[in-house]
């Protein structure tokens, strides 16, 4: 060897594979303007699709005049619920099993909902034309508390299901009933309540709230008449999911349709399910035979395309004198306004509430959900969590915070104390669920230790002392946080979606030159899969990453994937990909004993090609193996480098994370001030620790939004009074506190290279973080739960309350 | 958020621009930074069939010191005076609120005649009007006249601009070097509208507060000049008790419409701290 040849440290490097810091290759058109997103497709005679909405909440639509509107210029059809009706779409199955209107069909249910489509040259003529519909309505009565929704002389909101005593979720019980979904041990919880020593009980709400992101749900469909084939160009986070949504209701062949999901700018869950844009768009061109562009602007996305939470949650604890849970009981009421219309796997019509048992070893629990319909927005959608995960770890977060309060115990200390064990890992927990790993106590002592947790305490003490004489104003409050989250989704014996399983996709192929492309089922939307595919590909076949080029979102050209959301990415299709990189390097092995004139079992990986064991100058590199796969493979082994893996997981992934706020607020003006912010997150093996970062900035910061003040709110007659950034919490860089990061590293035993998904456990650990913070400031008042969001002028008025200005 | 059809006007002359108003008349309306009539075009809650954009009109921009007096031209962006040294050492406190203006790309383009003469009771710079005396120049259809901003402001969005009148400059009289300042803002994020505002200029003799004018934002359908309070201050050495009084005078005549930023009570009760505070940290500036 010469000083020439690389070290192996060298050679790893070159990979840029998995632990590296690499800078994200999409930066490079991102950051320069020159991404391709939805709006900036222009095609030769494309045509703009406007909506006009309804003003009301509630009301019968009497009638629609569109006489007016086709006269503006550039003006070519106002489509209606009956001009659908005609192909038989007015009405479109929702993902949890509910139908939902796509236009107004008699009546309207929330303020904002689609009534015509109004189609013109332009979208200045869209919209001059939407202005000249004429809709008479006659208003009716509304339901907007969630708590009056089941009262017996409530509104029948949804007259189609007249007489449906049951819906996809079994029995309703009244009107505005949607589901109602339990688990657990109902007789056991409520034996262990009975004998309990300390119990509390609280109604906890998660308020409604929005993902936003900030490109808003669009669509292009083209529709070629001559081949029969549609083209749909959308922001969606599962194009083959909507692919297969579009030939079951359109009835045009699967292999006729073509989904392509270009760059993405966020999707948060907002972009996972089918809105009434989409398919008005595609009547539209197979009306006109031209393209037709969908683009919704900032108030319709905030009012009419899914929301999030909206869980009202009855949390009881029962527990020993000592602290020692014993008993978990909670009722739901969730509000899914006008339409169910979850992302949910289709037989979780709660998500995965019931991981609300959170990292705490409860010997049991109930719990039990009551979905209704409300005149708001339809959704339920999974904002930044796996599926109700984020109200689950909201609720059991308070609750625990509320249950030390109680026992007069310190928040860290009664969480060490009812831990799960590491040795009790795998974990059945009281909910039917298998936590695959974790080390809890590691973790939160971590956090404990680095922020010098009993210091604060102390200075709390000494800040509240000094408040109670008066010399000074502000309170300080501490917000501890330990969630469990549950990812992944997922094994096929529990997670489906309209009956397809949840598996994720992965085909590589690698070309004679020693380059490869990827092709993946899953679509990024901002998360940087362009980067950290081609990393773990990096490691696996040591190839380095950037001779990889990623791809996803052409339902044409990328294995059938459900999609990217609810944190499943990295579990599903990042195993994929180990997984196909695995065969690819399993046929080069192959390859390179019969060029090395060596028996396969005498070769061992070295990094980046194989070697001879014993015989370390006897090697052949992987960038060779490629070449000689296109000229010299063995005999009777087909030519050519390439795989593909279909993966189901075995189960889901737990990440988790030890979270602490640090707040000072000031009682005269409620207004807060975030002192500090630690986050340790345990997600498993690290794929680019930079991108990690930078997806627990983007989390915790939503967190931030949604506890201190991010909210869809209505008034009493139903209309949205948080409808655009003006009013609805968009924090800028101005606002956003400072993040310190941290994190354990406990692989998942189950998963290919050992990761957990990350992406959003800081919404889901953070926002319990800042309400406990804010909680934490007040108890010592006399407050025991503080409902979110915590914006200046309800802490005012918690201040005043608790009697700060008496 | 689609604007209607409207026809597109660029005048190069006050007289023109004047001609051009009030011949189109109530369909027509001056375009200055745009930030509060275009979003409203957007939602089309303003529906004019005319814009009468000022930018092309030399002249309405700059700031100049006239005698004992300060003119800034009505065109002047945010961002202009922000970087002006005579505003920084003779009108600091136009500095310090344009800084608590929205954000750069909105102060880049906004306009302080558009900020004063809009009569959004949100917006920040008419209050420092009231308490600094300015006089706006007004050029209409008969010719020109001069108004103190405390007669311009009658209602939200109505002012003394007669149909074809437009604001070109405001005249603010000079403020004694030792004077203290303060603009006391609370907002829920950068860009936000004041929940309530305080602006104050006084001046101390003594240890005691010679004079004192306090002007509000955002508490009142127009902006409001705090007589009362400023009163109640004056001679005293800004003691708890006089604190109080000065608030409680303030809070007495706002009358602040309850919105997402939070209920009439709450919005009232911030602005006398608001008060409080900007009386505390003026004193502290005095010399």
């Amino acid at each position: 060897m010469n000083d020439m040849t690389p070290t192996r440290e060298q050679r790893e490097a070159k990979l840029e594979g998995m632990g590296c810091k690499r800078k994200r290759v999409e930066d490079i058109r991102f950051t320069q303007g020159k991404g391709n997103y939805v709006d900036d497709l222009k095609l030769p005679g494309m045509l703009h699709g406007d909506f006009v909405r309804s003003p009301h909440a509630h009301a019968r639509v009497k009638s629609i005049n569109s006489e007016e509107a086709l006269k503006v210029p550039g003006v070519l059809a106002v489509i209606t619920a009956e001009t659908l009706k005609t192909v038989n779409l007015a009405w479109m199955p929702t993902l949890a099993g509910d139908v939902q209107m796509v236009l107004a069909d008699g009546k309207v249910l929330f303020q904002n909902q689609e009534v015509a489509f109004v189609v013109a040259t332009d979208r200045y003529a869209a919209d001059d034309g939407i202005n000249k519909v004429v809709v008479e309505y006659e208003p009716l009565p509304v339901v907007i508390d969630p708590f009056k929704a089941m009262d017996a002389d409530a509104p029948v909101l949804r007259e189609d299901l007249a007489g449906k005593t049951s819906g996809a979720h079994g029995p309703r019980k009244h009107h505005n009933h949607v589901f109602e979904w339990t688990i657990g041990d109902k007789d056991l919880t409520d034996a262990a309540f009975n004998k309990a020593e300390v119990k509390i009980k609280e109604m906890i709400s998660y308020h409604r709230t929005h993902p936003s992101p900030l490109e808003t749900c669009q669509c292009v469909c083209s529709f070629d008449k001559i081949r029969g084939e549609l083209s749909i160009w959308g922001t969606f986070q599962a194009p083959h999911v909507i692919r297969t949504v579009v030939a079951l209701i359109a009835k045009i062949p699967e292999h006729k349709i073509h989904v392509i999901s270009p760059d993405i700018g966020g999707g948060f869950g907002n972009k996972v399910g089918a809105y009434p844009g989409y398919i008005c768009a595609a009547v539209a061109s197979i009306v006109t035979g031209k393209p037709v562009k969908w683009v919704e602007d900032r108030i319709e996305n905030l009012t009419a395309t899914s929301f999030a939470r909206d869980y009202h949650m009855t949390t009881e604890i029962a527990a020993t004198k000592e602290g020692k849970v014993t008993g978990l009981r909670v009722h739901v009421l969730a509000d899914h306004g006008a339409f169910d219309a979850c992302a949910d796997p289709s037989k979780w019509p709660a998500g995965f509430f019931n991981i609300v048992t959170g990292s705490y070893d409860f010997p049991t629990a109930h719990v039990a959900v009551d979905g209704i319909y409300t005149n708001k927005a339809p959704g339920g959608v999974a904002y930044r969590c796996s599926f109700r995960v984020t109200e689950a770890a909201y609720c059991i977060e308070r609750g625990m915070d509320i249950l030390a309060q109680k026992l007069g115990m310190d928040p860290a200390e009664l969480r060490l104390k009812n831990f799960i064990k590491p040795e009790q890992f795998p974990y059945h927990s009281a909910l039917g669920w298998e936590y695959d790993s974790g080390d809890y106590h590691t973790a939160m002592k971590k956090m404990m230790e680095s922020v010098d947790y009993a210091g604060l305490r102390k200075e709390q003490a000494a800040q509240r002392a000094a408040f109670k004489r008066g010399e000074t104003r502000e309170i300080m409050g501490l917000g501890v946080s330990f969630f469990t989250e549950i990812v992944g989704a997922g094994p096929s014996k529990n997670c489906d979606i309209l009956g397809i399983a949840m598996f994720d996709s992965c085909e590589i192929r690698m070309h004679p030159t020693g380059a490869g492309i990827a092709r993946v089922g899953s679509k990024s939307q901002g998360q940087g899969h362009e980067t950290t595919w081609a990393q773990i590909i990096a490691t696996e076949i040591g190839i380095p990453a950037d001779d990889i080029m990623v791809e996803e979102g052409n339902t044409d050209t990328a294995p059938y994937g459900l999609g990217t959301y609810g944190s499943r990415s990295t579990p599903v299709a990042g195993a994929a990909i180990a997984m196909a990189a695995r065969k690819i390097k399993a046929k080069a092995q192959m390859i390179a004993a019969y060029k090395l004139e060596v028996h396969e079992g005498d070769l061992e990986w070295d990094i980046d090609g194989f070697r001879v064991k014993g015989l370390p100058e006897k090697t052949m590199s992987m960038k060779d193996i490629c070449w000689a796969a296109y000229n010299s493979v063995p005999p009777g082994m087909e030519p050519g480098l390439e795989a593909v893996s279909y993966y189901d997981p075995p189960n889901m992934t737990y990440p988790f994370g030890a979270y602490i706020c640090v707040m000072n607020i000031d009682v005269d003006t409620g207004v807060y001030r975030i002192r500090r912010f630690y986050a340790l997150d345990d997600c498993g093996t690290r794929i680019n620790p930079m991108i990690i970062e930078g997806q627990v900035h983007g989390g915790l910061t939503e967190a931030f939004a949604i506890a201190m003040g991010q909210e869809i709110r209505y008034d009493d007659e139903g209309n949205v009074v948080t409808g655009s950034f003006m009013d609805f919490f968009m924090p800028t860089a101005v606002e956003t506190p400072h993040w310190e990061t941290d994190f354990t590293v406990t692989p998942s035993p189950h998963h290919p290279i050992g990761a957990k998904g990350v992406g959003e456990s800081p919404n889901v650990g953070g926002v319990p973080a800042f309400s406990n913070a804010v909680n934490d400031a007040f108890s010592f008042l006399g407050s025991t739960h503080i409902q979110m969001p915590h914006d200046y002028w309800r802490n005012w008025r918690t201040a005043k309350e608790l009697g700060v200005f008496a | 958020m689609i604007p209607g059809p409207f026809s597109y006007h660029r005048p190069a002359s006050v007289a023109d621009a004047v001609k051009l108003l009030s011949k189109l008349g109530d369909e027509a309306r001056p375009l200055a930074g745009g930030h509060s009539l275009v979003p409203m075009m957007k939602l089309r809650l303003a529906t004019p069939e005319h814009l009468v954009d000022l930018h092309g009109i030399a002249g309405l921009k700059g700031i100049r010191r006239d005698g004992n007096k300060i003119v800034i031209g009505a065109m002047t962006t945010q961002h202009e005076l922000l970087a002006s040294d005579v505003i920084k050492t003779s009108l600091p406190i136009l500095h310090e609120t344009a800084l608590l203006i929205a954000d750069p790309q909105v102060r880049y383009r906004g306009t302080l005649g558009g900020n004063v003469a809009n009569g959004d009771p949100g917006n920040d710079m008419p209050a420092l009007m009231l308490v600094l005396g300015a006089v706006y120049r007004l050029e209409g259809p008969g010719g020109g006249r001069d108004i103190a901003a405390s007669e311009f402001y009658q209602g939200a969005y109505f002012t003394a601009l007669e149909p074809g009148e437009i604001l070109t400059s405001i005249s603010i009289p000079a403020v004694a070097a030792a004077h203290g300042y303060a603009y006391e803002k609370l907002k829920r994020k950068v860009g936000d509208y004041a929940t309530a505002a305080a602006a104050v200029v006084l001046t101390m003799a003594g240890g005691k507060v010679a004079t004192c004018a306090i002007g509000l934002t955002n508490l009142h359908e127009t902006p409001l000049l705090a007589t009362d309070a400023a009163n109640a201050v004056i001679g005293t050495s800004l003691d708890a008790a006089t604190l109080k009084k000065a608030a409680a005078a303030a809070v007495a005549i706002m009358s602040p419409a309850a919105d997402a930023r939070g209920p009439v009570e709450y919005r009232k009760h911030v602005g006398g701290i608001m008060v409080t505070r900007a009386l505390q940290r003026a004193a502290a500036r005095a010399s």
